[in-house]
């Protein structure tokens, strides 16, 4: 008897690791029934988590922090016991804008684009006037990426620029609208807005932190705790989903299956375009491959580091306003469970890191890094200006980013 | 009191709408529309918000609450520890509900009844109506498959019916199933 698993999603591409353990079949190899109960708002996806309607949801991973630190709404404690990507969201800009300050058919530099940027801006500001940029939750690794960027450009994210909330769906609207100027969104939705000739993506997050934390395998701690075993089946039937989805032979495949009315009820052609990380960044021009663009398997991907946690706990602060709190920050790192992962994981042929915390963004080339099973090797992981983040070091961390 | 309703289907926000009409001194605004949201609750000041579940714009109204200091204290979302059943309710209901901090619990509390109780009434009448819809379906298919059989095989009506329903017994299926197959395959042989 399967055993069955509820998994709440919202309709994108990075909520392919669940939807394909189940198509494929991995899920029923570990002795589990997926339901996946798709949703339109992260609002939702969360109160069905939290009222028992799912055992498991696709979350944006700073709401799995919020929830869990109270910020919002009372504290309710999460468990993130595998990572369902890094990255995979892009910056599209309005044609007119996107020309300012991005060269034409490649994806821009951030430093160089960020400065053009700036300049715009100031010109605005004189005439009264700021640019409006949507994000898809104030609790999301977009939000972050887009502040991060910005900020370490010059531009203030709260007084140069206006950041708003718009529903992914609605974002290539809201920009052909003249709502917004620009969109930090995941795909289909950047490739949407440009099939539709209401931008041009100019910056993959990508290019922002090189291996950046994005959606989250979140659960109640609860049913962590009640349904353990099941959890870690369920991390190896997405590991054989992960491999799955990363290899370019099934790009297609994989596509198609996302596609349906089921999950994404979207384009198979866009789709395929983000797995393979070649984005057709204007309408009507070739698609330009930038490797990584979604990175959801190699080097451990799926590893619920710690360290990437207490990152997203810096930039709550950072943009939230208030004190670093310490009980706070280990609270926020004790969310992701690396010791869950890993029990899933010993003793498979998956590689296993030897530490569950790391500075973020020191990598600048492939390293050998110490591993408590098979071989692990970690790549560029860098922030685009330089930085990086010792988790040992958080309020220091804070204060350098002012 | 003011209550607005956000809901962009019409007619599951006038049922509701018509549930809370009989409370006392309370205000009922409805908005059914996803543009202008935030500048319309801006402009109600409402004590409490109701949402379905299914509602897109979640978590743009979240975003308003989060930062808005226009209303007299900060919207939250209904949850405090010993409300936790009303709320567990009103999610299993489907629809959610934001109230202004520190607003008397047991006046919420009627509310989040009445909307759920009025929620569910809903839901029931769609399963109806849906089921009717289904019947009414199924009748169309059973008829126009014994229209072939008695043009093709010139059976006449209660002969067609019959030839239908054998088979049904025969196969251990339902009469509108081999109707649809009739009229499927009738389709695909160039008949029209």
């Amino acid at each position: 008897m399967a055993r069955e698993f509820a998994i709440g999603f919202l309709p994108l591409v990075d909520a392919a690791l669940p939807i394909l353990a189940h198509e494929h079949g991995f899920a029923a190899q570990e002795g589990l029934a997926l339901r996946l109960v798709r949703d339109v708002s992260w609002a939702t996806v969360l109160d069905r988590l939290l009222y028992g309607h799912t055992d498991a949801a696709h979350l944006v991973a700073p709401l799995a922090i919020a929830t869990t630190l109270g910020r919002g709404r009372p504290a309710q404690p999460l468990a993130v016991p595998f990572v369902l990507g890094l990255n995979g969201n892009a910056v599209t800009l309005r044609a007119d804008l996107a020309a300012r300050i991005a060269p034409d058919g490649a994806l821009a530099d951030p430093m160089a684009a960020g400065a053009a940027l700036k300049a715009v801006v100031e010109q605005e500001l004189g005439a009264g006037r700021r640019l409006r940029f949507a994000v898809v939750h104030r609790h999301s690794s977009h939000n972050y990426m887009l502040r991060y960027w910005l900020a370490a450009c010059g531009i203030a994210p709260d007084s140069d620029v206006e950041i708003t909330v718009v529903p992914p769906p609605f974002s290539a609207d809201a920009l052909e609208a003249g709502e917004v100027d620009g969109i930090c969104v995941g795909e289909p939705w950047n490739s949407v807005a440009v099939e539709r000739g209401a931008g041009r993506i100019v910056l993959a997050t990508a290019q922002i932190w090189r291996r950046g934390v994005e959606k989250v395998l979140a659960m109640r701690q609860a049913t962590l705790d009640t349904r353990r075993e099941e959890t870690e089946a369920l991390i190896r039937a997405l590991t054989q989903a992960a491999r799955h989805f990363a290899d370019p032979m099934m790009a297609r495949e994989n596509a198609t299956i996302l596609s349906r009315s089921a999950y994404l009820d979207g384009r198979a052609d866009l789709i395929e375009r983000a797995i393979t990380d070649r984005l057709r960044l204007a309408q009507g021009t070739p698609p330009v491959h930038f490797p990584d663009f979604m990175f959801q398997y190699r080097e451990a991907a799926n590893f619920p580091w710690v360290s990437q946690a207490q990152w997203l706990y810096t930039q709550m602060v950072r943009w939230e306003g208030g004190a670093v709190d310490m009980v706070d920050a280990q609270a926020a790192g004790r969310v992701f469970r690396p010791d869950v992962y890993r029990a899933a994981l010993l003793g498979t042929g998956e590689p296993l890191p030897g530490a569950s915390s790391k500075v973020e963004g020191s990598l600048a080339r492939l390293t050998s890094v110490g591993a408590q099973q098979g071989a692990m090797t970690m790549a560029d992981n860098r922030f685009f200006d330089g930085r990086s983040f010792d988790p040992h070091e958080i309020a220091g961390y804070l204060a350098s980013l002012e | 009191m003011r209550v607005a309703i956000v809901d962009e289907s019409a007619a599951r926000a006038s049922v509701i709408h018509e549930g809370l009409a009989g409370l006392e001194d309370c205000e009922v605004s409805v908005i059914t529309e996803r543009r202008g949201l935030v500048a319309r609750i801006a402009a109600l000041k409402p004590d409490i918000v109701l949402m379905d579940l299914g509602n897109p714009s979640r978590d743009v109204l979240e975003e308003y609450f989060a930062v808005s200091r226009v209303l007299a204290r900060p919207i939250a979302m209904f949850v405090d520890d010993s409300d936790e059943e009303s709320i567990g309710a009103s999610i299993d209901a489907g629809v959610s509900a934001y109230v202004v901090d520190g607003f008397a619990p047991h006046r919420i509390r009627a509310i989040l009844d009445l909307a759920v109780r009025r929620f569910n009434a809903f839901a029931r009448l769609q399963a109806d109506l849906d089921d009717a819809r289904g019947k009414l379906a199924e009748r169309e298919s059973v008829d126009a498959a014994k229209r072939i059989l008695m043009k093709s095989r010139g059976l006449s009506e209660p002969d067609a019916y019959a030839a239908l329903r054998k088979t049904a017994m025969d196969q251990g299926r339902k009469i509108a199933e081999i109707a649809q197959a009739v009229v499927t395959a009738h389709g695909l042989m160039g008949g029209n």
